[in-house]
């Protein structure tokens, strides 16, 4: 029978488990106190037979005392030490020599160390597959090449026609459309990226969505509409298989709570009923809300989420955290990070019970208008002395006629991809370079 | 100053621009608009410099730099390359096949001019 260190260490512990003295198990084994003591201390190598009688001492199966599983569990000690040294480029200190003690005297710790150590070698792995696709990812260096090719071409163009003055006017005219040319590449260049890293679907692939993507996923491929809540519908039991494919824990709690919500507001304001009231109401969620006895915030998402509905949503938390996503066309909600603080949403965040209401222009080439709605409420789920949170919701609603005179007030997806310029709530450049120091954040 | 660049560019109006830069300053420049049949065209025309893209339509700038220097005909011909990438790796690319100049875009117009000058009085 294979013998490791590991035999002595846990013949040790079993004897001592049982409340034995060295002397009184050797004696029954038929061995010397002594040697017993040095098979203990794994300074000797204990053969077959003296094992068996040891173990019938102990009254445990022999494998167990001798368990091949226990040099599996050294060698991956010994592994994860290198690993480690080698991550850091030195040596990590652990006791090589006593690795075989410390999985036998701590065989959980053992088997978490060796755990910890599989797990970040999957995520260096991780890493590095990520790092390599950033770096060649075909969409982002194509993307990259056009914008920097059209921007050498401005500059070497443009200087031509600054530091020559006495060039020749056909020559002039050639660069000129040259220029203009290039511009428009630029733009497009430069759309394109915007796109790319905005909507980028890198994540997704790489597995790394995040559990809110997951869910406003799900609820986007069911058109934003959940008809099994709906009045005579199957209920909420007849989403948990769907729910339940979703990839991550996170997101199926996200979505469970999101289905009771919108159950419960279904039932609140039957779609029938709901939809009658919003055209009696003139499209005004204030008076709808009055008229069934809910949150305001309530009839926002319900209007967002009615079958077919052209309104965006976006929902955040009192740390200005968006909490839900629907998009309008035409209007980018950021992926990552914070949102333009411009958005009505804060404003309303900071306002509770106050409706802001709002003409909204989204920055870009391709510049749109929306009729924009938000509210936030307070509540407060531990009764009086607990705590306040802040929800507030923002409906992003399609212009049907602009009013004359009025004014939109200029709004973006988050400054990191906003070209507006000179804007006061800038809180860092963007990558569109719109540059100068007025756009300093 | 008097020379013969051979230009080898895919982006008509970055060419248009370097070819009126050079012809300004005396040079006489041939282009190209591809990598294929780049390296021939070397050692038909035998300039004094090629000015070499690096991310070219049928055959790379690596690889046609790679040609130009494997023949005994062209291969001590100074070729200052440009790229838009300008990555650390490109570059080493490059000078592991035995560019003379490297180039990122956008570059000023002083700076290629001078680099141009440079290279065709080796």
């Amino acid at each position: 029978m294979a013998m490791t260190a590991l035999t002595g260490t846990r013949l040790r512990e079993r004897r001592q488990a049982l409340g034995l003295r060295q002397a009184e198990v050797a004696a029954a084994a038929g061995v010397s106190a002594s040697y017993l003591n040095l098979i203990e201390h794994n300074r000797r190598r204990v053969s077959g037979t003296v094992l068996e009688a040891l173990a019938a001492v102990l009254g445990v199966d022999p494998g167990v005392l001798s368990d091949e599983a226990g040099a599996g569990i050294v060698e991956d000690l010994r592994a994860a030490a290198a690993a480690a040294g080698s991550a850091t480029g030195s040596a990590t200190g652990a006791e090589l020599d006593r690795a075989d003690e410390f999985a036998g005297r701590f065989p959980g710790w053992a088997a978490t160390v060796v755990a910890l150590e599989r797990r970040a070698a999957g995520l260096e792995r991780a890493v590095e597959a990520l790092n390599d696709r950033m770096t060649h990812d075909p969409h982002l260096s194509d993307s990259l090449h056009e914008v920097l090719s059209a921007v050498a071409s401005v500059r070497s163009t443009a200087a031509i026609l600054a530091e020559t003055p006495d060039i020749e006017p056909e020559w002039q005219a050639r660069f000129l459309r040259n220029l203009h040319q290039d511009s428009e590449r630029l733009a497009q260049g430069s759309e394109m990226l915007v796109a790319y890293l905005d909507g980028s679907d890198l994540s997704e692939a790489a597995g790394i969505a995040t559990p809110q993507e997951e869910m406003e996923g799900w609820l986007a491929a069911r058109g934003w509409h959940l008809p099994e809540l709906e009045e005579g519908g199957e209920g909420e039991a007849a989403l948990e298989h769907e729910i339940g494919a979703l990839a991550s824990e996170a997101a199926r709690v996200l979505a469970r709570g999101f289905v009771l919500r919108a159950a419960e507001e279904a039932r609140q304001m039957p779609l029938a009923a709901f939809n009658q009231v919003l055209a009696a109401c003139g499209g005004d969620p204030l008076r709808v809300a009055a008229r069934f006895g809910v949150e305001v915030t309530a009839v926002l998402r319900r209007i967002a989420l009615r079958p077919g509905a052209e309104e965006g949503l976006v929902t955040c938390d009192g740390s200005g955290t968006l909490t839900f996503r629907k998009p309008a066309a035409g209007f980018s909600l950021p992926r990552f990070g914070a949102a333009c603080p411009l958005w009505p949403l804060y404003a309303a965040l900071g306002r509770p019970g106050s409706p802001v209401a709002v003409l909204v222009e989204t920055a870009g080439r391709q510049s749109r208008r929306f009729r924009v709605l938000a509210q936030s409420r307070l509540v407060h789920p531990d009764g009086i002395g607990g705590v306040e949170l802040r929800e507030a919701a923002m409906l992003l609603g399609p212009v049907l006629r602009d009013q004359p005179g009025e004014v939109a007030l200029p709004v973006g997806s988050s400054c990191r991809v906003c070209p507006r310029r000179g804007c006061p709530a800038r809180r860092e450049p963007s990558i569109l370079g719109t540059g100068g120091g007025e756009d300093s954040p | 100053m008097a020379g013969h660049v051979l230009l080898i560019e895919d982006e008509p109006n970055i060419a248009e621009a370097i070819r009126f830069l050079l012809g300004r300053d005396g040079m006489r420049v041939s282009s190209l608009s591809d990598g294929v049949g780049a390296a021939e065209a070397v050692r038909e025309v035998r300039p004094d410099l090629v000015i070499l893209d690096l991310m070219l339509p049928g055959c790379s700038g690596l690889e046609v730099l790679a040609a130009i220097r494997a023949h005994p005909e062209t291969g001590s011909t100074p070729v200052l390359m440009l790229t838009a990438k300008g990555q650390g790796r490109d570059r080493e690319a490059a000078e592991k096949a035995g560019v003379d100049r490297f180039m990122t875009k956008p570059f000023s117009n002083a700076e290629m001019l001078a680099s141009v000058r440079e290279l065709v009085q080796r």
